[in-house]
């Protein structure tokens, strides 16, 4: 059992590389998969960079999510009393067992396999559309306000059944909310101004009920207008953010590397496999994941304690080399499947299906209807979303 | 081969009926996991091990 003492030191977030976590990172994981790392308010806490080992703790009903038992890793984001005071109700990401359960539950059922294949037929008009507005306009085109981000965002206010014209409000709100930078009354704002729209929206549609998911939980009865604006709340950031992200960050990369594009481009077969890859390789969730062990735990030959938190670097154990075979590199034709970019155990990504749904049709409409896509600037000009809680491009200036 | 299923773990994440479609499905009310084919041929053994790997919920489980 080793317990060298903590050393103080900076969780490194500045990239060397727009695609590669931060090299010091890298180091980390050479040296031992579980380090001690001392956090900014002083908490003797763990920073976890091998996949075995994020995976074992992310199933492991000992580690908790609970915000109020967590210590913050990220200088610019201390864990305070008054926010989590003010976290909505039904913000079931935040929960353990049997909370969570009790909640996820509910949703679980409208986000199966079968109900997301219906919604593809939806999703490749989506995408059309948007590709039909992008050749109208001609190039050059900023994939990530014309492509990445409605298409995602369209879906979900579909699937929720938030009304088109709202969405603006909706991409403000979250893009401010996910900001590390934003000034904490400003994200409070944020936060705020969402919930009470989506609470309102929940009290329209108990009167006028309509064919969708908010009004799917009010008729199931078992939560309250809250709980539901709540929940509804989570899944609009959820669903709009991350996979939006996806699509900017993970068509740059393609375009980077040009014989991996051409695969996924001219192979259909290729697309399962090169989306579980591009997820893998570009681990949006950057800055990780944080639990907080509820007992003594062992993991390898480390002795956790109850109450000590711990940072799971998602992005350096989807390259850990004991799992991976030329981690560092993206190779769309290798089979990713079993990457922690959804995370893993009880609170892996719900809406996961529909993600994936969403970028198997997304990314080869985009490349085949644009054979000779490019970047329209110089790769190092591409702005990188370095500060954002979900990485990726701010934007992406294309032509063809 | 035998597959065993617990609803009870299970948090509906869907990894087995898009890993095989023929033997896992979803309920429609809940999300936990339907079992079409308990008994699946030999043929699928890969298949459905990798279901069980994937499952983030470790709600599957093979008897020989
Ligand atoms: S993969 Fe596991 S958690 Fe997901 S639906 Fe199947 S049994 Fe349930």
């Amino acid at each position: 059992m080793t317990e060298a003492a903590p050393r103080l030191m900076t969780f490194p977030t500045a990239r060397e590389r727009p695609f590669d976590p931060p090299d010091e990172l890298g180091r980390w994981q050479e040296e031992t998969p579980v380090r001690r790392m001392t956090y900014p308010d002083g908490h003797e806490g763990w920073v976890v960079t091998g996949y075995a080992e994020a995976r074992a703790i992310l199933a492991d009903p000992r580690f908790s999510t609970r915000p109020e038992l967590l210590h913050s890793p990220f200088p610019q984001r201390p864990i305070r009393q008054e926010d989590l005071d003010r976290l909505p109700p039904g913000f079931f990401i935040r929960m353990d067992p049997p909370d969570h359960t009790r909640f996820r539950k509910l949703l679980t059922g409208q986000f199966t396999v079968r109900r997301m294949k219906l919604l593809e037929p939806r999703i490749a008009e989506i995408v059309a559309d948007h590709l039909d507005t992008m050749e109208r306009m001609g190039p050059p085109v900023d994939l990530v306000s014309s492509f990445a981000l409605p298409i995602p965002s369209l879906v979900i206010c579909e699937l929720l059944g938030v009304p088109y014209g709202d969405r603006e409000r909706f991409q403000r709100d979250s893009a401010t909310l996910l900001n590390l930078e934003t000034p904490v009354e400003e994200s409070r704002a944020a936060l705020d101004d969402l919930f009470d729209y989506l609470h309102d929206l929940v009290l329209r549609k108990k009167r006028e009920p309509e064919d969708d998911l908010l009004s799917g939980l009010i008729s199931a009865d078992e939560l309250t207008d809250r709980e539901i604006a709540g929940m509804g709340l989570l899944l609009l950031i959820a669903g709009h953010e991350t996979t939006a992200n996806m699509l900017g960050l993970g068509t740059f990369a393609l375009l980077t590397t040009p014989a991996q594009l051409a695969v996924m481009r001219d192979d259909p077969d290729s697309v399962e496999n090169a989306v579980e890859e591009l997820m893998r390789y570009l681990t949006v969730i950057h800055f990780g994941l944080i639990r907080a062990a509820l007992e003594d735990v062992e993991i390898g030959d480390h002795l956790i304690h109850a109450g000590d938190s711990v940072l799971l670097s998602v992005p350096l154990a989807n390259r850990d080399p004991e799992r991976f075979a030329d981690p560092t590199v993206l190779d769309v034709t290798r089979s990713a499947h079993g990457h922690l970019a959804f995370g893993h155990g009880v609170h892996q990504c719900l809406g996961q299906q529909l993600a994936r749904a969403e970028m198997r049709i997304a990314y080869p409409a985009l490349l085949r209807r644009f054979p000779g896509l490019r970047l329209a600037v110089p790769p190092e000009e591409v702005p990188m979303r370095t500060a954002m809680a979900i990485y990726g491009v701010h934007r992406l200036p294309v032509a063809w | 081969m035998k597959i065993n299923a617990d609803t009870g773990r299970c948090v509906g994440a869907g990894m087995c009926a898009l890993t095989v479609p023929g033997v896992f499905d979803q309920s429609d009310d809940d999300g936990t996991v339907v079992l079409l084919d308990p008994e699946p041929a030999e043929s699928l053994r890969e298949a459905v091990e990798q279901a069980v790997r994937l499952c983030p919920s470790g709600a599957l489980s093979i008897t020989p």
